[in-house]
């Protein structure tokens, strides 16, 4: 029978269909981060119950970090007591914990593809949504619950029922300025988000073949604001090249073994698909999110939405509310946006292609008057020593943003990284709610390329002008 | 079976969308207890002045918010229009509304990470279609209190004006609801099943488990 990428790897992992057609999964990787796990490991404790397999979890501290001053430790107590809970857990069970000090530290999303750590064929869980990040190297990632976070560590299962398979192919190529970010935002434009709900996304075509791994990362990443728990992409040499050397990458003697595997890793060409949408790469330009939902996105040389124009009541009342809170006016042209901050990171948009993208806008130009802070956080220690070995650093610094060490950040805003009330920001992470970066903060999503034309001009711009 | 019957003030929430940035802001996730969520439920759309952890007791209601209205303020069932709980996986979402009292929400329709969360912590989530939302927003809008009786084990809902819906419940949901399971207990009993399909794995797949640098 023909199968999908999404059926091969879930049928490799299925121990047991249970009577509720959930099925028991096994999971091959987890990560752990601060967040979402004490509540877990009290739980194992409560219960005394042992950890399955202790090699199979990773973990690293990054929501709740701060990004600068390193050395003098983290200075607000309740985070300080969330990390070191964390730190105390994984000594007492005895799992690899990339401390803040380590150059292996980073967003949870950016270092297990970095160090090899997610692998094709997979099954990877985080009690993280954006785990789907991880389905750009042929991998079953989604993002879990703390109570399934729990199950994970003491059984390596999860009862989970299958999702549906969707294809989103997207023919052509991307146009210059026009990055993997600008492809999702309007992809999720286009279907919504819950266009996906329920799905796991395959992405394909000759985009996406072109795409390099980083670039595939990105679109998986926001799989989940378009609804699906996981994105995954077909196996292939870029693959392959990415994976091959990395500190956890599978080592010489058995690597070829794993490639034999690694090469079934694709969707048969006659598999059927539940759900499919097909795109024209070429037909995209620069995009900009003007609401509280990553759906409320339009291109950079559109207009802001009329809701008189809208029939449908719930979309237009909730226009109206996201016109409301983001303080802006029906038909206001894009570029006539005003910014206040601007913040280049996140695990959408803090990898080393990222950073070069974002620099090559900024270089020999400076941030305008109007942006009161700028902030590059690079996703992990690797990506931050490899931009100061390119002088990647110093272009940003130059122009005005400040270099920050290793973190979520202003992603979620849970360190001191946050936006203050009405704030307005351009931001290369991947969440536009109400209060995200900080309470009443408002906040535009877009790709590093416009992040950084935006902090030049101070508003956003095509590239073109 | 054992019987289960959910009944209460429904609080009407008319918006889709409803994320869980929403439902519990990030300050509150650098907690470590799974408990106390509750006074946060909602919490940007309930203060006027944003709280923390170690500060959030002398700021002021916003009276136009929902919860914060007599006699939403006591109700245990929200209804709210589609796509509930989107965003991330926090769980802490789901204790925030069982700390406070929530015991099912209705919907169009609900995140998934959201779903499974809701499960696991005992909350009924009831997916109906859109002219039954829209029907029960409008007999909320006529009278404030609105006391609906969820029967689990039936399936079915009865409330003021004859209302009276029935929606769909898998078996295992169900009886999660009804007597809330340990699923890792229940698990570990597949002890011996993992353990097989393990050593199979590390036959077939011998990368997998030899991860050390
Ligand atoms: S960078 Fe943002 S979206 Fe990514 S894991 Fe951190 S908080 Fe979540």
């Amino acid at each position: 029978m023909a199968d999908t990428l999404y059926d091969k790897i879930w049928d490799e992992h299925q121990i047991a269909i249970n009577s509720d057609d959930s099925s028991l999964i096994y999971i091959d990787r987890h990560l752990v981060h601060e967040v979402t796990s004490p509540q877990a490991f009290e739980g194992l404790k409560i219960e005394k119950r042992d950890l399955w397999n202790k090699s199979s979890i990773y973990a690293v501290s990054d929501h709740n970090v701060p990004t600068n001053d390193r050395e003098s430790g983290i200075e607000d107590k309740i985070s300080k007591l969330q990390v070191d809970t964390l730190i105390e857990n994984c000594k007492e069970n005895d799992i690899t914990y990339f401390d803040l000090n380590d150059i292996n530290q980073g967003i949870v999303h950016v270092i297990g593809p970095e160090l090899g750590i997610t692998q094709p064929g997979m099954t990877l869980v985080c009690g993280d949504s954006h785990t789907s990040t991880h389905g750009a190297l042929a991998a079953l990632a989604f993002g879990i619950g703390t109570s399934d976070v729990e199950h994970v560590l003491a059984t390596q299962c999860i009862n989970v029922k299958k999702a549906k398979n969707m294809r989103i192919n997207i023919k052509n190529k991307l146009n210059q300025f026009v990055t993997p970010k600008d492809l999702i935002l309007y992809i999720i434009k286009k279907i919504g988000t819950s266009g996906g709900t329920g799905h796991t996304i395959e992405f394909s075509g000759e985009c996406v073949s072109n795409m390099s791994i980083e670039g595939r990362m990105t679109i998986c990443n926001m799989s989940i604001e378009a609804g699906a728990k996981s994105g995954i992409v077909a196996f292939d040499d870029k693959t392959l090249d990415y994976i091959v050397g990395r500190k956890h990458s599978p080592k010489k003697l058995i690597l070829d073994k794993a490639i034999k595997y690694w090469e079934t890793l694709h969707s048969d060409s006659d598999a059927s698909f539940d759900t499919s949408f097909d795109f024209d790469a070429s037909l995209i330009t620069p995009q900009v999110s003007w609401g509280t939902s990553p759906e409320m996105t339009v291109d950079i040389d559109g207009k802001i939405p009329d809701p008189s124009a809208i029939n449908d009541v719930d979309k237009k009342e909730s226009i109206i509310r996201a016109l409301e809170y983001m303080d802006l006016k029906p038909n206001q042209k894009v570029s006539s946006i005003m910014l206040d901050k601007v913040f280049i990171g996140s695990c959408t948009n803090s990898r080393i292609e990222d950073l070069r993208q974002a620099a090559s806008v900024l270089k020999g130009k400076k941030i305008a008057k109007n942006i009161k802070l700028a902030l590059v956080v690079p996703g992990s220690g690797h990506v931050k020593v490899q931009a100061e070995n390119e002088g990647l650093d110093k272009i940003f610094k130059e122009s005005g943003f400040e270099w920050r060490e290793p973190g979520c950040s202003m992603c979620l805003g849970m360190n001191d990284d946050s936006l203050s009330p009405y704030e307005r920001c351009a931001s290369t992470s991947n969440r536009n709610f109400e209060g995200r970066q900080g309470d009443k903060g408002r906040t535009h999503l877009v790709s590093p390329a416009m992040a950084a034309m935006a902090a030049v001009k101070g508003h956003f711009s095509s590239f073109s002008d | 079976m054992k019987e289960k019957v959910i009944s209460g003030q429904v609080i009407p929430i008319n918006q889709s969308n409803i994320d869980t940035d929403a439902i519990i802001p990030k300050q509150y996730l650098k907690s470590i207890n799974k408990t106390g969520f509750g006074k946060f439920l909602f919490d940007s759309l309930r203060y006027k002045q944003t709280g923390t952890l170690d500060n959030y007791k002398d700021r002021e209601p916003n009276k136009d918010f929902v919860l914060n209205q007599d006699p939403y303020d006591k109700g245990t069932i929200i209804i709210a229009n589609d796509n509930f709980g989107c965003g991330s996986s926090r769980e802490h979402a789901v204790w925030a509304l069982k700390d406070f009292g929530i015991q099912s929400i209705i919907s169009t329709s609900f995140a998934d990470i959201f779903s499974r969360n809701s499960v696991k912590n005992g909350i009924l989530l009831i997916t109906v279609d859109k002219n039954v939302l829209d029907d029960m927003f409008s007999r909320m809008s006529k009278s404030k209190v609105f006391i609906i009786s969820i029967d689990v084990n039936k399936q079915n809902i009865v409330g003021p004006d004859n209302l009276n819906v029935d929606f769909n419940l898998n078996d295992a949901d169900k009886e999660r609801i009804i007597y809330g399971y340990d699923d890792i207990a229940l698990t570990l009993k597949r002890r011996e099943k993992i353990i097989e399909y393990e050593n199979k794995m590390k036959k077939k797949k011998p990368w997998l488990f030899d991860n050390e640098e």
